[in-house]
């Protein structure tokens, strides 16, 4: 241990040496180098370690070197002009971007005509029969198979009543049935749970559009009055729009779906 | 049975709502209607136009007869009846109903827009920065002006229609020739936030129409001398940002602030009296002499009655304060003001501190609020996608409009008094039919949620702007 500041008291009774200056500069210059031969000298752990600590380094250096670079070019004007303008009333508020998309009747029902929609989901598995029923065995000693039951997801209308058991030839089960999605508003980015009103179009078979079965892919139409949604022409108040199923109703227990818009 | 009722008869007497009533008793059968009513009034007022009259008695209208108003309370033959009349305006507006014109020309959002107070010019301030002009009568674009380097967030006529005040969101206030387009004096730079609102002084205090009132988004109100084009006074009390500034009849300044607290001052920088009440953001101001401060000297019965606009300079400050004075007469100048906890209050601000009524019933923030054309009705626009109609007077609720899928972002009554214009986030427009409280029409056009809607003075045409970047014009 020095017992006092003699090297700080030497530097000031006689400066510095005369080489100095040159001596700090050549050792700088030597660093790099030094330091790459220590890197390609070590091994293991110790060479883990290293690096480790020279790329934090070397983040910490640009992070520097750009914030130096910031400070020292002037501040451009904010000439561009943000989008998206407000009325002085909202500006306060954080409105969401309500990117209204106003139905478009007429093109619906055109679509509807052709049966087709673009939708999110073009292409989907075809569900076999074998996948969605299971043969029920019925009578005395189980020897008849007419009896179909359905294995996947479906909607059945407010006021269905099940027909009496001989003549039900497909049962829809209590615990599979939904009454509700949740409907994403794709431009919207928010998230609705909306109630179901029909399935419009399962594309595995039109069999399984009559009888309600949601499988992936399938079109159903939902109630979107709760969201306040307005027709271009006319002005009148939408409520019942189209959405595709985007999950496994079957597997997940809930049926996700994207709207048409 | 019938007959027997047909010949009661009942003693009244005539009031104005003023209180002034005529010296003679009436005896009046029970099934006499309001037009004979009228007829009767005209006659005694010596009215060479016969005007239209609404009668009242205690507070309920007679629609029919005077004797279904009477069946519930039963007087005795001893006892004078008082009827209440009421004049209505001698014009009327037809409603508008149908768009015609869609200009497009703004590359932004439509945020403001304003008639002149004479009614002959048309401005609107968009998001592209920039103020345009349109001519009313050939419905093109008349004028582009650029100056703001920012959204033009509020635009205000000076009530001699000479002159536009705009303001951007980088706190400039910029002045404009509605002739030329040109720009008037230097920029008005002082604010440090945005300006949320601007108020004219009213013309017969000052007919040249110097001095205006900003509130701004820092909390300031600065009073401007815009000859001179400098600051005259800067009014600091509020601690958060201030929402709306009038600048009312008698001299003084009312200004509402996020800070939950509305304040009324003196010009010359005295801070009078602090109205609290509202438990959160007070959002909008309304003032019972509203219109008539908007359309100083210019009298819009006159208009129809087709006689000259052309007011000589002198006579200017004289109109403006006989057509002020007119309306204070139905009452003192009240004020209202909408919060967001829901509720509005009736205040009067030149002589009290607490409210004379607390008007409750919506469910969500209140936005808009603005006083009919004769002070008698009131109506708000709220988020709760309603619009409540309430007794300007009193402060009563009178009935609820419900018709519009999304919140009510504006308000216009129309030059009458009888029908009231609303813009939606649903993207309509509706028109509501105020004496028989239903939706009169609905104007379905823009494409996406309407920010700003005006009625001319004069009542003939209606201008909307939204998010579409269309302005449109709605005519009959």
């Amino acid at each position: 241990m020095p017992q006092n500041e003699y090297m700080e008291r030497h530097r000031k009774l006689h400066g510095r040496r005369l080489d100095h200056e040159e001596r700090t500069r050549k050792r700088a210059a030597r660093e790099p180098h030094k330091r790459a031969q220590e890197a390609r000298k070590l091994r293991g752990l110790k060479a883990k370690l290293a690096n480790k600590a020279r790329a934090n380094e070397k983040i910490q250096m640009k992070k520097k070197i750009k914030a130096h670079e910031e400070k020292l070019t002037p501040k451009q004007k904010e000439g561009k002009v943000s989008e998206g303008a407000l009325p002085v009333y909202l500006l306060d508020r954080d409105v969401t971007s309500r990117a209204k998309v106003l139905s478009n009747m007429i093109k619906q029902k055109r679509k509807e005509k052709a049966g087709k929609w673009d939708v999110p989901i073009p292409k989907v598995k075809a569900q076999s029969d074998s996948e969605v029923f299971r043969v029920l065995r019925s009578g005395k000693t189980k020897r008849k198979g007419w009896k179909r039951m359905v294995t996947k997801v479906t909607f059945v209308g407010e006021n269905f009543t099940r027909k009496p058991p001989k003549f039900e030839r497909f049962i829809r089960p209590m615990a599979l049935r939904f009454k509700k999605a949740h409907v994403t508003h794709p431009e919207l980015k928010a998230t609705f749970q909306l109630p179901i009103i029909g399935v419009k179009r399962n594309p595995s078979s039109p069999m399984y559009t009559s009888l309600g079965v949601i499988t992936k892919g399938t079109v159903i139409e939902v109630n979107v009055s709760e969201l306040g949604l307005v027709t271009s022409q006319g002005g009148k108040v939408v409520w019942g729009k189209y959405a595709q199923v985007t999950n496994h109703p079957e597997n997940d227990g809930c049926i996700n779906a994207v709207l048409l818009v | 049975m019938d007959e027997a009722e047909d010949t009661r008869r009942i003693l009244t007497r005539l009031v104005s709502e003023t209180g002034d009533s005529f010296e003679r008793l009436f005896d009046l059968p029970y099934n006499v209607t309001p037009e004979k009513l009228a007829l009767l009034v005209n006659h005694l007022l010596e009215n060479e136009e016969p005007a239209p009259f609404l009668f009242f008695v205690n507070g309920k209208e007679i629609t029919d007869c005077l004797d279904k108003v009477m069946v519930q309370d039963d007087i005795g033959t001893e006892n004078v009846l008082e009827i209440i009349y009421q004049q209505q305006a001698v014009f009327k507006v037809r409603a508008v109903t149908r768009c015609t014109s869609s200009m497009p020309g703004h590359a932004e959002a439509v945020i403001s827009i304003g008639f002149s107070p004479n009614g002959q010019y048309l401005a609107s301030g968009s998001g592209d920065t920039t103020v345009r002009f349109w001519d009313i009568y050939t419905q093109t674009p008349f004028m582009v002006c650029e100056g703001h380097k920012n959204w033009v967030l509020c635009i205000s006529w000076a009530p001699n229609s000479k002159m536009l005040a705009s303001a951007c969101k980088n706190g400039v206030i910029l002045l404009w020739n509605p002739e030329t387009g040109k720009q008037i004096g230097k920029p008005l730079a002082g604010h440090k936030q945005w300006v949320t609102s601007l108020a004219w002084e009213p013309l017969h205090l000052d007919p040249r129409g110097r001095r205006l009132a900003s509130g701004s988004k820092d909390g300031d109100i600065r009073i401007w001398d815009t000859a001179l084009g400098n600051v005259e006074r800067v009014l600091t009390s509020h601690t958060q940002s201030v929402t709306c500034v009038r600048w009312g009849g008698s001299g003084l300044i009312y200004s509402s602030s996020q800070d939950r607290t509305i304040k009324v001052w003196r010009p010359d920088g005295v801070l009078c009296r602090t109205l609290e009440g509202h438990g959160h953001w007070v959002n909008s101001l309304a003032l019972s002499t509203d219109y008539v401060l908007r359309t100083g000297a210019v009298d819009p019965t006159a208009v129809h009655r087709g006689k000259g606009q052309d007011v000589n300079e002198s006579d200017i400050k004289e109109l403006a304060l006989k057509r002020y004075s007119a309306v204070c007469r139905l009452g003192e100048e009240r004020l209202v003001s909408a919060s967001d906890d829901h509720t509005l209050m009736m205040w009067l601000p030149e002589k009290e501190k607490k409210p004379i009524e607390r008007l409750t019933g919506h469910q969500q923030l209140v936005n808009d609020v603005r006083f009919s054309p004769d002070t008698r009705i009131l109506a708000s626009a709220s988020f709760d996608k309603s619009i409540k109609l309430w007794d300007g007077r009193s402060g009563k609720f009178i009935t609820t409009l419900r018709g519009h899928v999304q919140a009510v972002f504006m308000l216009a009554w129309s030059a009458d008094s009888r029908l009231l214009v609303s813009a939606s986030a649903d993207s309509t427009l509706k028109v509501w039919n105020v004496k028989q409280k239903k939706l009169e029409l609905d104007l379905p056009g823009h494409a996406d949620e309407v920010y700003a809607v005006d009625w001319s003075p004069d009542g003939l045409r209606v201008a909307s702007g939204g998010k579409d970047k269309i302005l449109k014009m709605w005519q009959n």
